[in-house]
């Protein structure tokens, strides 16, 4: 009732180009940004008051177990997801709804297959060879990112496959209303990707 | 009924899970009062500790069961679950909600004209994430070993190694900060998109000036916070080591279970890097009331209306760079030590060029002694104070001697409540009209005022004095020392006077509610005010306004000569106000 009286919901404001959600899903984002500045802060931090030696020293590449190619296959997923999230969106523009939904499709399978592949053989590898977040100061980081980001990525499944099912009727009431929508949903999840962007460097490679 | 061609919303949408925005502000504002008093409330029995150290606190003291209060005698471990649930339930569930939650909820959109706030849903949901996290704090009170006892600031190693209630604190706070997010980002986006025609950004009332700002240093602050607040879950409860370096030793016990390698600093870096921006979120909103009061008492436009706008910005800016002058004794180092302490020099600037043109505003005023005004008055001395007390603790050298000591409760107190809760006071004196469409009685609020006035400077005004003479702030018993003991009286003091004030709410609250319902009818426009809220009617219906109204002038023209009256809205258009009516 209320989404309809209220000004800008769908409409852009002249002034600042934005719908409301658009205008909400970037002052979002700029608190994400914030709160995974704090973690990779507490990453630098850390990482320089570590000891050069002793148990407490900062682990070497081997030493921490992590496999660049997994990581890097994750990469890949990811940044193809972003790829077909734009598609999806894309198609929804040209009124074409039966192949956005397609892509939306895909996007959420790259990212359950990203999910499945961070869990199967890396946490579950790790915590198999007794490496746990209280092993040292690298695992509780590196888990505690990886956790966050993988919540960030589930999260982000859970409302493509909303749009894809019961939030799709919205397309039958005002298309560009969904289309809106689904294009916000692409900017968190741009993001999300950017985040692993900067995730993967520094535990998998630095 | 309002003509509107909806069906009635039932009971429970209508007033549980309203998407109204006057409905969320009220049901903000009531529950952030009753945490106010049960922050006030647990700080009274603290100040009986304080000031009878080791006896029997008389008539409720074995009400408290003997886990807490043995004989009626309060164990040290249930007074720092007092101080440090004090504090988070006074800033966290207690001010912000009201400032932000409640004032600004409510009047914010009426005084852009908007008919709701532009994600009506979000706003709910901010209200009840809220509710859950204060449901979070108060049940922490009864899990064992009480609610969490390591200070509101929570600082590791202790923290990390504390009685179970601290993860209770933990999943609390990380529901308020998420609360806090939601209702940002809704604040700044109805704020920029849903202004009414002619309502430039230098036409708003500078109310939602300070609301805007407050907003993004929720929005930008608050992050931090939740990350560390995530690792210091991940120390408790999964074993990790953030904030416990390897070899420490507690109770003369080394730690050997613990990995090792984080640093305590990180915690404090992480935590005040919000929670110095915190405190201007304290005070912006509370700022922004009393600039309207003022406007409307005296009958004069603010001076420096937009110089007081420039210097929020820029606050709001420089307060994301001065958060390790709360750091000074660790050891950071000198050079660093004198980069925060200039930037806390700079940031005093913008708050004096407000309070400057506060007080100059009040010249050559036609002033009106109105309840809400007093507050507002009272708010300017009161905040100088605390703001001035803070710039000694500003400077390394003199914060060396004053830091964790008295001088500095007294110093943040000051600001927060003859500030702060003032400016809330004198909002709701204010406001109330609009809400409810009934005045609260001025006799009962002039009663209020002055007691509140004498008893809360009896407070907080001997801190001062025990700080300089070294008392430690956090102290169970301060007579064991002798320089502590030296200055008991004026322990004493500040609890008797916190006692009498709490005496001195009785007449507030009686004309909270019996106002309500006995309270003299008012038209839309009591005060003649001259933005928007006030042309609503009183209360207003769902949907704010009749007509959308259209904004021809700048906030606060009041006096304007040749004008029919001494105000002139900001709906009127220029011939109408020079019209006689
Ligand atoms: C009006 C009467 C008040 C009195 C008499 C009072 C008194 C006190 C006392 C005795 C302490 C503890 C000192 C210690 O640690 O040993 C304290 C701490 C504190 N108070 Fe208040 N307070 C009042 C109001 C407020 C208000 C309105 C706020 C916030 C908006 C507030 C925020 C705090 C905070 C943040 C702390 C620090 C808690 C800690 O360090 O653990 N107080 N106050
Ligand atoms: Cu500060």
């Amino acid at each position: 009732m209320s989404a309809e009286v209220l000004p800008y919901t769908i409409k852009p404001h002249p002034v600042t180009g934005l719908y409301n959600g658009k205008f909400g899903v970037w002052l979002f984002l700029a608190s994400e940004v914030m709160l995974f500045g704090a973690l990779f802060s507490t990453y630098i931090f850390l990482r320089i008051g570590a000891p050069e030696t002793g148990p407490a020293a900062w682990p070497s590449g081997e030493e921490t177990h992590l496999s660049w190619k997994i990581g890097g296959l994750n990469t890949l997923i990811l940044i193809l997801s972003s790829v077909t999230m734009v598609l999806a969106w894309v198609q929804f523009k040209m009124d074409n709804f039966g192949k956005g939904r397609l892509y939306l499709a895909i996007t959420a399978i790259l990212a359950i297959a990203f999910v499945a592949i961070k869990f199967k053989f890396e946490y579950a590898h790790k915590f198999h060879m007794d490496i746990v977040p209280s092993t040292s100061v690298f695992f509780a980081i590196y888990y505690t990112m990886t956790g966050l980001h993988a919540l960030h990525i589930i999260g982000g499944v859970v409302v493509i496959c909303y749009f894809i099912g019961p939030g799709a009727k919205l397309w039958d009431q005002n298309r560009e209303y969904y289309t809106n929508r689904i294009e916000c949903t692409g900017l968190y999840w741009h993001f999300v990707d950017l985040v692993w962007i900067f995730l993967f460097p520094i535990l998998y490679l630095l | 009924m309002s003509g509107d061609h909806h069906h009635e919303p039932s009971f429970i949408r209508k007033y549980v899970f309203s998407v109204d925005h006057k409905v969320i502000g009220v049901q903000y504002g009531i529950t952030a009062l009753s945490f106010l008093f049960l922050g006030f409330c647990l700080m009274m029995l603290m100040r009986w500790q304080l000031a009878y150290p080791g006896e029997k606190m008389p008539y409720i003291g074995n009400i408290f069961g003997e886990a807490a209060m043995p004989g009626g005698v309060m164990l040290p471990e249930f007074y720092n679950s007092l101080g440090a649930m004090h504090g988070t339930i006074m800033i966290f569930l207690g001010v912000v909600p009201l400032l932000v939650g409640a004032f600004g909820n409510y009047v914010m959109p009426l005084q852009i004209g908007a008919p709701d706030m532009a994600f009506p849903k979000l706003n709910m949901m901010s209200y009840w994430v809220y509710f859950v996290g204060g449901v979070v704090m108060i049940t922490s009170f009864f899990v064992p070993g009480g609610a969490a006892n390591s200070g509101w600031t929570s600082y590791p190693p202790l923290s990390d190694i504390a009685t179970a209630g601290q993860t209770w604190w933990l999943f609390g706070m990380v529901c308020l900060i998420t609360s806090s997010l939601l209702g940002s980002v809704n604040f700044i986006v109805t704020i920029i998109q849903l202004r009414v025609e002619g309502l430039t950004m230098f036409r708003l009332p500078f109310f939602v000036w300070a609301q805007l700002i407050t907003s993004f240093l929720l929005l930008l602050a608050f992050p931090p916070l939740e990350a560390a607040g995530v690792l210091q879950l991940m120390d408790r409860l999964a074993g990790t080591s953030f904030f416990l370096p390897e070899g420490l030793v507690v109770s003369g016990v080394l730690q050997t279970q613990i990995s090792g390698g984080g640093s305590p600093l990180l915690w404090q870096h992480l935590f005040w890097f919000l929670a110095h921006p915190e405190v201007y979120v304290l005070i912006l909103p509370a700022l922004g009331i009393v600039a309207e009061v003022i406007a409307n008492n005296t009958r004069k436009p603010l001076w420096g209306y937009r110089a007081m706008i420039y210097s929020t910005i820029f606050l709001g800016f420089m307060s994301f760079i001065v958060w390790a002058h709360h750091m000074f004794m660790t050891g950071m180092g000198t050079k660093i030590s004198a980069f925060f302490a200039t930037t806390t020099m700079i940031i005093s600037i913008p708050s004096v060029v407000i309070l400057t043109a506060l007080v100059i505003s009040l010249y050559q005023g036609a002033i009106r002694f109105t309840v809400p005004m007093l507050f507002a008055l009272a708010f300017l001395p009161m905040f100088a104070i605390g703001g001035l007390t803070g710039l000694p603790l500003g400077l390394p050298a003199a914060d060396i001697h004053l830091h964790d000591t008295y001088y500095v409760i007294g110093h943040f107190h000051y600001v927060v409540a003859p500030g702060t809760i003032f400016a809330i006071f004198a909002g709701i004196y204010f406001w109330y009209p609009k809400v409810t469409g009934r005045m609260l009685n001025s006799t009962l609020g002039y009663i209020h005022f002055f007691f509140s006035f004498i008893f809360i400077n009896i407070v907080f005004m001997p801190m001062f004095w025990q700080g300089m003479a070294g008392v430690s702030r956090r102290l169970y018993n301060q007579t064991v020392y002798a320089h502590g003991d030296a200055v008991q009286s004026l322990t004493v003091m500040s609890s008797w006077g916190a006692w009498m004030l709490g005496l001195a709410q009785i007449p507030f609250i009686i004309n909270f509610f019996i106002s309500r319902f006995a309270g003299k009818k008012v038209s839309n426009n009591p005060w003649h005010a001259t933005t928007l809220e006030w042309l609503a009617p009183s209360p207003p219906p769902h949907g704010n306004f009749e007509t959308v109204p259209v904004v021809y002038r700048g906030p606060y023209e009041y006096s304007v000569p040749g004008a029919s009256e001494d105000f002139n809205p900001q709906h009127v258009t220029t011939e109408a106000c020079s019209s006689v009516s």
